[in-house]
């Protein structure tokens, strides 16, 4: 869980090779080599062969070989209306849940590190309780959310508001609804992995140093001010972490969403996002190369991220 | 000790925060319970609003029927799904801490040429997610379609757990390697007998991540798996509660049973996985 970017520790790491060790010379390879050969094998050569594929029109099983079509895969995500018109909304509905989903599960991680950071009595029972979703699998989870999100008086919310307010509230569906299907889909995210920020978080509060609460306490900062003053920075580095893994998750996002175009009603114009179109495009429609094309496309915007996010960390003063 | 305590919190905070408390464990709670209750339910009561939220049925009926079900060549073997993800898992598991680890050793403590490069490519590597590869990877590996080793084998190096094990390693004082090496250890022999000991957490933190994304995995077995014998639970789980009509009894009865020994082993371990994911995040 460290950051690719944390300068190695041991400072001649940078340094060239100088043979030193003895018999370390035959060992360090040897002992990389079965994760290298898997690595390049399984990450790296596809993500070539994903580059490659994106200028070809290539369908499985089918007996005439790989066309070559240079960049009219990429130009059709954004200029052929049949494909550009999903994919743009793809696009836009990965932003928006990242935009709604990475600020708020954030601040809820942290909120609830806080609370489950307070010593009171009976705190293992509620920590157990706040970390168990972390253990359910996304394909359990979305048949136990459809259950909850079912749309007739059937369903567990529609059920639970009805009785709250003696019917006035009428049965809503949610996931087929295309103003609340995405908001469906993010509560349901942010219940099931809030809790791993939140383990995270809760690390780099108790490695913040108490004496620094004391001194607060001491100046009479309240609460607030002991927060924004010595909270806060105490943990910066590792809410920039949780931000950034938070983002590139947001980006991901494709087992909530497939699951329940599979099984329930979900109104997928409002919930697809660029994996769920690289699968349906590449695998069920068959659309090998041009599905590859989104995958480069997502690939480009992930890194993009991931980059943007390290150089402000760097910026910042590095992790350590 | 809570006299100390109280300096910092008045009867009213302590109040405010029982009420957090209690309002999250029972978000947090509610759906798993609202699974463990439905699946003693029968499956046309389920779905019935509120009232499928409370215990007032008990019958062993879904499970029955669960057991019942995959018990035959067309639908596939309860068993089966099961040993399909716990072999599946297993091998992910115990090749990756071995392969990771190595790997992470070599790069944090060896001085070889071309090591600069690795930890390089190792580190770019870790920015590429799975799903993009996913694609060319089914297209290569398509002939190797519904065997067992290709839903593992894939997922065994993980620049993730290499960096993991990397930045651990880098952090552990060398005087005892060095003592090992004067002995007249070898390498190999000095990190199964002297550094493999040591890092138990660096090794329990992968351990659980790792269990836990292999054990929920989906997308790849969607790619790769059309045949019901070598399909894992998550995939038959998404299979069977897409059936129409859905029998939500049965269905809900699979999930825990899916669930149930995970849940177990984690309630157990509880403490030790918090404290150690938590304690390898913040390192480095």
């Amino acid at each position: 869980m460290t950051f690719p970017t944390t300068r190695s520790r041991s400072g001649g790491s940078r340094s060239r090779p100088r043979g030193g060790r003895r018999s370390a010379s035959a060992a360090g390879p040897l002992m990389a080599a079965p994760g290298l050969i898997l690595l390049t094998a399984f990450l790296a050569i596809p993500f070539l062969g994903a580059v490659v594929m994106s200028f070809f029109r290539i369908q499985l099983g089918n007996p005439r070989p790989p066309r070559f079509v240079g960049i009219e895969q990429y130009a059709r995500l954004f200029f052929d209306p049949d494909i550009s018109a999903t994919f743009l909304r793809s696009l836009g509905n990965n932003f928006a849940f990242a935009l709604v989903v990475v600020p708020l599960q954030t601040a809820l991680a942290l909120g609830l590190a806080i609370l489950i950071n307070r010593k009171l009595r009976g705190m293992t029972v509620f920590r157990t309780l706040f970390f168990m979703p972390l253990v359910f699998p996304l394909a359990l989870v979305a048949v136990i959310w459809r259950l909850i999100f079912a749309r007739d008086e059937n369903g567990l919310l529609n059920g639970f508001l009805g009785a709250v307010s003696g019917g006035a509230i009428g049965p809503h569906d949610w996931l087929g609804d295309p103003s609340t299907a995405l908001g469906a889909i993010i509560v349901m995210s942010i219940w099931q992995s809030v809790s791993f920020q939140m383990i995270i978080l809760l690390g780099a509060l108790q490695s913040v140093p108490p004496e620094l609460y004391e001194a607060a306490s001491i100046d009479r900062a309240g609460r607030w001010s002991q927060f924004v003053h010595v909270t806060v920075p105490g943990v910066r580095n590792t809410l920039i972490f949780v931000t950034l893994l938070t983002t590139i998750f947001a980006f991901r996002l494709f087992d909530q969403v497939y699951l329940l175009d599979k099984s329930a009603s979900i109104n997928i114009e409002a919930t697809q996002t660029v994996m769920y179109q690289v699968i349906t495009t590449g695998y069920d429609q068959n659309n090998i190369g041009q599905g590859a094309a989104m995958a480069v496309v997502f690939l480009i915007i992930v890194a993009v991220i991931a980059l943007i996010q390290r150089r402000l960390i760097r910026q910042e003063g590095g992790v350590e | 000790m809570s006299i100390v305590r109280s300096r910092s919190g008045s009867i009213a905070t302590r109040i405010v925060e029982y009420a957090l408390l209690a309002f999250f464990a029972l978000v947090f709670f509610a759906p798993i319970y609202y699974l463990v209750v439905g699946s003693f339910r029968p499956g046309d009561q389920v779905l019935t609003g509120v009232r499928g939220f409370f215990p007032t049925e008990f019958s062993l009926e879904n499970y029955i029927d669960v057991f019942r079900r995959f018990s035959n060549s067309t639908t596939g073997y309860l068993w089966q799904f099961i040993a399909v993800s716990v072999v599946v898992t297993a091998l992910v598991l115990v090749g990756g801490l071995v392969v990771n680890s190595l790997a992470g050793y070599a790069l944090a403590r060896m001085r070889w040429r071309g090591r600069s490069f690795v930890l390089l490519l190792v580190t770019v590597l870790t920015i590429i997610p799975f799903e993009a590869v996913a694609l060319p990877l089914y297209y290569m590996l398509s002939g190797s379609r519904n065997t067992i080793l290709i839903q593992a084998i894939p997922f065994v190096a993980s620049a993730f757990s290499i960096f993991l094990f990397y930045t651990f390693f880098l952090g552990i004082p060398g005087e005892i390697e060095e003592a090992a090496r004067l002995d007249g250890a070898g390498p190999f022999r000095t990190f199964f007998t002297i550094v493999v000991p040591m890092s138990k957490p660096a090794f329990a933190t992968v351990a659980i991540l790792t269990f836990l994304a292999q054990w929920g995995s989906y997308l790849w077995p969607v790619l790769m798996v059309t045949d019901t014998s070598v399909r894992p639970l998550p995939l038959e789980l998404s299979v069977f509660q897409a059936a129409q009509p859905p029998e939500w009894g049965s269905v809900l009865a699979f999930g825990v049973i899916f669930i149930l020994p995970v849940l177990i082993v984690f309630l157990i371990f509880q403490r030790w996985f918090v404290a150690s994911i938590a304690s390898s995040a913040i390192k480095g």
